[in-house]
Parts: C-alpha cells; sequence; structure tokens
C-alpha cells in the first residue's frame, strides 16, 4: 500500500505539474523556434508578447464576466482566447511591418535583428504594463478541481491525496490539439510544407517560386496564435505577472535549444525536458523515501536536490550539457 | 578640433541639461543623475569593449553588476567574529573541497583521453563531490545564519577600506567571465547571449539565497564610504565657514540674527549632502578618465587593430593566424571586469547592497540601449550614450507626465483614463527607451557618435 501511496504523491507534485509546466513551455518554445527557424533571429521580446497575448485575454474576460456571459464549469478565458489572438496577431504584423520589415529585406545579421527585438520588448513591456499595471492577476472562474485530493482519498481508502486542477488538463489538451493541428499543417499542407523548405533552405525555396511574405505573414499568424495561448495557459494554471512572463523567456529559451532550435517538434519535446528536470531536480523527496524505505532508514533531511530558488541553474546546466555533447540540440536543428 | 566638433558639442549639450535639472530642479538632483551617469559610462565602456572592439553579446552585465556589488560588501564590512567561530572552519573546508575538487576534474580531463569511462568518472567526482560538500557546509551555514539574524547572520568581510572593493570587484567579474568564456564562447553569438542571460540570472540567484555569504534580501545596509558623512560635515567650523564665505551675499541681505543663523544652517544641511555627491563625483570621474585612456589606447593600439579585423571577418583573422578564441576570452574577461568595478563603485555610492534590485531590465538591456544609442565602438560614444540614457531614464517621468497632462487637457482631473494614465507614468521610461532604440536602430544604426577608424 506504502508503495502505492508513493507514486501517487510522486504523480500529484511531479507528474501531473511538470506536464502542464512543460506544454505551457513547448508552446513558447515553439514559437522561438518558429521565428529562429524562419526569420533567423533569436527573439528576445518572447516573454513579452506572451504577456501582451494574455492581457487581451484579461481583458476579453472581464469584459465577458461584465456582460455576464461565461463557459460554466469552465473558465471563461477559453472563450476570450479567440478575440485575444485576432488582437494579437494584429499586433504582431504591425510591429513586423514597422519594425523587422526593415531588417530582413536589408538582409541584416541576425545579432542586429536580436537587438531590434530588444528594443520591440521595451516597448511591449511597457504597453502592457501601461495598459493593465504591473501587479500579480487572477484571472480563472469556473470548477477548479477535476479531482480533489480529499475525494480521491475516500474513493480509493489511499493516504495520499491526488488533486488534479481542470487548468491543468484544459492546459495539457489545449497543447496536444493546438500542436497536433500545427504538425499537420507544418507536414501535410502546402503553405507549411513551403515554409519548411524556406525554414531549410531560404535561396533554394524561392528559386521555386515560394512567396516570402507569405511565409512570413503565416509565421507571425502562428506565433501569435502560440504565444497567446501559451501565455494565457500559463496565466490560468499560476497567475498573470508581467515580470514572471519576461522571466519564463530562460527556460523558454533553453527548451527551444535543447530540442535543437529550428526544429518544431524538438521544441515541443524540449518543453517536456526542462519542465520535468527542473520539477525533478527541486522537489523535496523526504515524503517520497518515507512511503517506500523502511522507518529506521527514514532520511532526516528534506532530501532536495537543488532549492527551488535555483531552477534557473537547471536549465542552465542542461543547456550546456547538450551543447558541449551535441551542439544542434537533442533532435536536430541548426547548429549554433 | 575640427573634426572632433559633434564629440565636443553633444558632451556640452549634455553637461547643459546636467546644469539645467540643476537650476530648476536641485544641484542635489542633477549630482546624483551626474554620479549615476558616470557609473552607467563605467558599464557601457564595459559592454562597448565586448560589443564594440570584438563584437561579443554579453546579456549577463546584471551578473557582472552584483558580483561587483558583492565584492564591496565582502571587502568593506567588519567580520562577524562569532559566525566565524561557529561556522567558520566548516566554510573553509567546504571552500577546500570545491577547489581539490576542479582540480582532480582538470587533471583528469588533462591526462586521459576522451572516452566514456572519462565522463562517467567526471561527473560521478563532481556528483559525490556536491553531496559531500553539502554534507559539511549545512550545519555551518546554519551556525552562521543563527548569530544573531536580524542583525547580521552572515560571515561578514575583511573590514578593509571600500575603495579596495573597486579592484576586487573586478577580480570577481573577471574570473566568472573566464568560466563563462571557456565554456560559451566559439558557440555562434545569440546562443552566447541566451547562456550570459541565464548565468546572470544563477548569480543573482546565488546572492539572493546564499545568506551566509551575502544575508541575501536581508540586504546590507550602512557600509563604509570613501567620503565623509553628512552629519559629521554639519558639524566641522570649516565647512560651515567655507559655506558661509560662499553664500555671503545671499546671508548679508538678511539682517535679522536668527534668522540668519536659520537660514545659514538650512544651507549647511544642502551644502553638506551636495559637497558629499561631489566627493563621489570626483572619485568616479578619475575611475572614467583612467579607463577612457586606456581604453583609447587600446582602441588605436595593434592589438585594437586585430580585434576589430577578428570583429569584422573571424575567419580571414584567423587564417592571418589570430587565435580569435584566446583574444575573444581576453575581451570577454577585459569587458566584464570593467562591469564589475562600475558594480562595486554602484554600491558603494548607494552605501548598501541589496540583491532583490538586480533585474536584468535595468542592469542589463539598458546598458545595451546605452552602448547601441551612444555608438558601439566608440567610447566617447558609449560615454555619452551611458550620460544620455541615464538622464532620460530619471527625466522620464516628469516628461510623461507633461505628456499625460498636455494631451488629456480637455479631460476632468477624476475621469479613469486620466487616473489610469497618471498612475502608470513610471512606465513610460520602458516606451521611451524601446522607441528610441528601434529609432536610432533604424535611421542612425552606429549611434549618436559612430566609430571612426583613423590611422595614426
Amino acid at each position: 500500500m506504502d508503495f502505492v501511496n508513493a507514486i501517487i504523491l510522486l504523480l500529484n507534485y511531479i507528474f501531473v505539474p511538470a506536464l502542464s509546466y512543460g506544454s505551457q513551455l513547448a508552446l513558447g518554445a515553439i514559437f522561438v523556434t518558429l521565428i529562429y527557424g524562419i526569420l533567423r533571429f533569436a527573439n528576445f521580446a518572447t516573454g513579452d508578447m506572451m504577456s501582451f497575448g494574455t492581457m487581451f485575454v484579461i481583458l476579453f474576460t472581464w469584459y465577458f464576466q461584465s456582460v455576464g456571459i461565461d463557459l460554466g464549469v469552465f473558465p471563461t478565458a477559453l472563450l476570450a482566447i479567440p478575440f485575444a489572438v485576432i488582437f494579437m496577431v494584429s499586433y504582431m504584423l504591425i510591429i513586423d511591418k514597422f519594425v523587422f520589415k526593415y531588417y530582413r529585406i536589408k538582409k541584416s545579421p541576425p545579432v542586429q535583428l536580436a537587438m531590434v527585438s530588444i528594443g520591440v520588448m521595451f516597448v511591449t513591456q511597457a504597453v502592457v504594463r501601461i495598459i493593465i499595471g504591473p501587479s500579480d492577476r487572477r484571472f480563472f472562474d469556473g470548477e477548479k478541481f477535476l479531482i480533489k485530493a480529499g475525494e480521491f482519498k475516500e474513493m480509493t481508502g489511499l493516504t495520499e491525496g491526488l488533486a488534479i486542477k481542470s487548468t491543468q488538463v484544459i492546459t495539457i489538451i489545449v497543447t496536444l490539439i493546438l500542436v497536433s493541428t500545427l504538425f499537420w499543417f507544418l507536414n501535410k499542407t502546402k503553405t507549411g510544407k513551403s515554409m519548411r523548405a524556406y525554414s531549410d533552405n531560404e535561396d533554394l525555396a524561392l528559386l521555386s517560386g515560394i512567396d516570402p511574405k507569405k511565409i512570413v505573414m503565416t509565421t507571425w499568424i502562428i506565433a501569435g496564435i502560440l504565444a497567446t495561448i501559451g501565455g494565457a495557459l500559463y496565466g490560468l494554471d499560476k497567475s498573470f505577472k508581467p515580470f514572471t512572463y519576461f522571466n519564463n523567456m530562460l527556460p523558454i529559451f533553453a527548451a527551444a535549444i535543447v530540442g535543437g532550435i529550428g526544429n518544431p517538434f524538438g521544441a515541443f519535446l524540449g518543453g517536456y525536458v526542462i519542465a520535468f528536470s527542473e520539477i525533478l531536480l527541486t522537489y523535496a523527496y523526504k515524503k517520497f523515501f518515507m512511503y517506500v524505505l523502511p522507518e529506521s532508514m527514514e532520511p532526516d533531511g528534506l532530501v532536495q536536490l537543488l532549492s527551488t530558488d535555483y531552477k534557473f541553474a537547471v536549465s542552465f546546466s542542461i543547456l550546456v550539457i547538450v551543447l558541449l555533447y551535441r551542439p544542434s540540440g537533442i533532435f536536430k536543428g541548426k547548429v549554433l | 578640433m575640427r573634426k572632433n566638433l559633434n564629440v565636443i558639442a553633444a558632451y556640452s549639450i549634455m553637461m547643459g541639461l546636467i546644469i539645467l535639472v540643476g537650476i530648476f530642479q536641485s544641484w542635489n538632483i542633477a549630482l546624483s543623475i551626474f554620479n549615476l551617469c558616470l557609473i552607467s559610462a563605467v558599464m557601457t565602456m564595459g559592454a562597448n569593449i565586448q560589443w564594440g572592439y570584438a563584437g561579443l553579446i554579453n546579456f549577463g552585465i546584471m551578473g557582472f553588476t552584483a558580483l561587483g556589488g558583492l565584492a564591496a560588501v565582502l571587502i568593506s564590512v567588519d567580520p562577524v567574529q562569532e559566525a566565524w567561530s561557529v561556522g567558520g572552519s566548516n566554510i573553509l573546508f567546504s571552500l577546500f573541497l570545491i577547489i581539490a575538487m576542479v582540480l582532480a576534474v582538470r587533471y583528469i580531463l588533462k591526462n586521459y583521453k576522451k572516452s566514456k569511462n572519462r565522463t562517467y568518472i567526471v561527473a560521478a567526482i563532481i556528483i559525490l563531490g556536491i553531496i559531500i560538500i553539502r554534507f559539511i557546509s549545512e550545519p555551518g551555514i546554519e551556525a552562521i545564519e543563527d548569530v544573531e539574524p536580524a542583525k547580521t547572520g552572515f560571515l561578514g568581510g575583511l573590514g578593509l577600506p571600500i575603495i579596495f572593493s573597486w579592484v576586487v570587484g573586478a577580480f570577481f567579474a573577471g574570473g566568472l567571465a573566464f568560466v563563462i568564456g571557456k565554456v560559451a564562447l566559439g558557440l555562434r553569438a545569440d546562443y552566447l547571449a541566451i547562456a550570459t542571460l541565464l548565468i546572470s540570472e544563477i548569480v543573482i540567484a546565488i546572492i539572493k539565497h546564499e545568506d551566509w555569504l551575502t544575508r541575501g534580501v536581508k540586504n546590507v545596509i550602512g557600509l563604509k564610504r570613501p567620503a565623509p558623512y553628512e552629519v559629521n560635515l554639519q558639524q566641522t567650523d570649516w565647512f560651515i565657514n567655507f559655506v558661509e564665505k560662499f553664500n555671503s551675499s545671499k546671508l548679508n541681505l538678511i539682517s535679522d540674527l536668527t534668522e540668519r543663523q536659520a537660514a545659514l544652517n538650512q544651507l549647511v544641511i544642502e551644502g553638506s549632502s551636495v559637497f558629499v555627491k561631489l566627493c563621489y563625483s570626483g572619485l568616479f570621474l578619475v575611475v572614467v578618465i583612467i579607463l577612457l585612456i586606456l581604453t583609447q589606447k587600446a582602441l588605436y593600439s595593434p592589438w585594437g587593430r586585430m580585434m576589430r579585423a577578428i570583429r569584422d571577418n573571424e575567419e580571414a583573422a584567423n587564417a592571418m593566424g589570430k587565435n580569435v578564441v584566446k583574444q575573444h576570452l581576453l575581451i570577454f574577461v577585459l569587458g566584464s571586469a570593467i562591469v564589475g568595478i562600475a558594480g562595486a563603485m554602484l554600491v558603494t555610492q548607494d552605501g548598501l547592497f541589496t540583491p532583490g534590485s538586480y533585474r536584468p531590465l535595468r542592469y542589463t538591456f539598458l546598458i545595451w540601449v546605452m552602448v547601441i544609442v551612444g555608438g558601439s565602438g566608440n567610447n566617447f560614444g558609449a560615454i555619452l550614450g551611458g550620460f544620455v540614457v541615464w538622464f532620460l531614464w530619471i527625466e522620464a517621468a516628469p516628461i510623461g507626465l507633461y505628456l499625460v497632462n498636455l494631451t488629456t487637457a480637455g479631460l476632468d482631473d477624476t475621469h479613469f483614463l486620466k487616473v489610469h494614465l497618471i498612475e502608470s507614468v513610471p512606465y513610460f521610461r520602458f516606451l521611451m527607451m524601446g522607441v528610441g532604440l528601434l529609432v536610432i536602430m533604424r535611421y542612425r544604426p552606429k549611434g549618436i557618435l559612430p566609430e571612426k577608424i583613423e590611422i595614426k
């Protein structure tokens, strides 16, 4: 019985949270990797673009709540996402037209584009803070838990409870739907195939008559969808704070590089690699060992490999190890 | 003279702006802006060496600044004897173990051929070492943190004058840069940017949470000063006489004796803080001028030409027999060391060390905006960028408030839009920086004072 308890414990505190956190990272990482693969620069405005999209989700959620529309057990934010995506995509297309396009036509080196993205980062951050403010906001409504810890205990008779938040399930399901649609789009449709061709070899793609304007526009549209949904899911699960979103850029970048930058499938898995290692290494295993080991061998300390304050160190170490041994990432991406 | 006209003009305008602040706001504000401008100028010089001379992106400036600040604490604070006696031996032993571990790993890497076994052994040494070190250091750390946690709770420093920390800070930052450079240089530029960004976050995390070393978020306050204290100055005779003489024309207008005394007291209080700030300005100016001379000499030396050659065409420079990797490492260490000096200067000026205040936007990206706006590759440009951007950063709030009032003049004072905009005035500085950076990159990509290469 103790063994089952131990497994439930790990499921509750490691597996489920890591799966949902990994999904949120994965969406961000695909966003980074698409921009990198097709527009060819590291977008340092990633975190802030995600917070920009989330801001619209929150604004629409507030509006719907004030009008009295809701989705019952589901959070109202799900209804707000499509409207927010429209605003987000138009913002990205405007930014591209007025900022990035000039450097793309001039064929500036990627470093310069990365610098430009820092300018965009400042502007986006300012706009978000001016419109919605820098404070912590929760915009979740509807049913909070799918399975409550107490109910689970009663149902199974175990001492350890398993709580599954509805946001976690929503995150995982939405991510799966979105990512499979994206891969279907990239692999089966004509536009998707031409995007991959453009990413692989720009000159050859142009020679075979692919319209670069269309490719770039599609990329920004997909990026806008990913950024808004990724940001909204993170905000639903935890909370919305512009500074946290800015910092999320680091694990997202790590995920994209670990998976092989420029490779969307690698980025998708990279998100889970980063999330699982972050949570596995910073979890305190004391209770787990209390279940598994006999009483005499119980550990005194928390049995925590790393304090949670050092979660950036985890992403960084994985990044360094991967880059030292496989410079192109776990799945072959572009060599950095 | 003639070709330097734009430099002279730009600097005179900048100084004029600061003097205007002194006249219209107060000399205290003007001098504190000026001092931080000087510190920013040191930081931009460091970043400019890396980016402008060699084309390396370092997004870890925040980490090096914080290390410089840490040096100021470790040098100037008096040692906490009690903490040393309860936990010092454990910490020293752990330090010894860390050094032994690094040496062992180095020995294995040097003397054995690359193989799977070697990798496993190195990994085993590192993991075992970390576990042993944690077991040894933990009781020591707990004991140290229990020593009067409200007042000390850390090991303290060496109790030396704080000025020394400027050099030590440079060594700290340079040392970290050496380690980072060994790992991350040689990869592509945008990867270096991401890696340094991550490392600077890790440095801040360590400084924030290793309370036994830095007191963490409890902050270290009341650091020693290289300048006199205001309170002491207000009681010294020569200073009061000096203020009296300096303001004699104003004081002579007041006939009543008690009123005159009150006015003098007020002037002495104001004068003392201006005087202290002037002392700092003097010290900082010395550092800026020394660094400026050194960097200018380096820029026009054969070494500087080689760096530019490497920046402009790495492969060609490599083919000419220049060791690109080694030079990149050198310049990465040098630039980071300069940033470390600036970090120590910053903590010296504030007199307190607050790890929670290190944010990437303020200490990394703002410095980058300074370098790009000022003119990368040109030391005068980088310093000017530090001045202009810091000035705007501080004065953005008043300017933003003015603009908000102007655009919403037709609205009622309690109109929700106006209230909301006035509340968010502090964030207009981000907008200003972002738009400024984008405009400069688009229409003047080489900055206000562009790089000029002249063969002397």
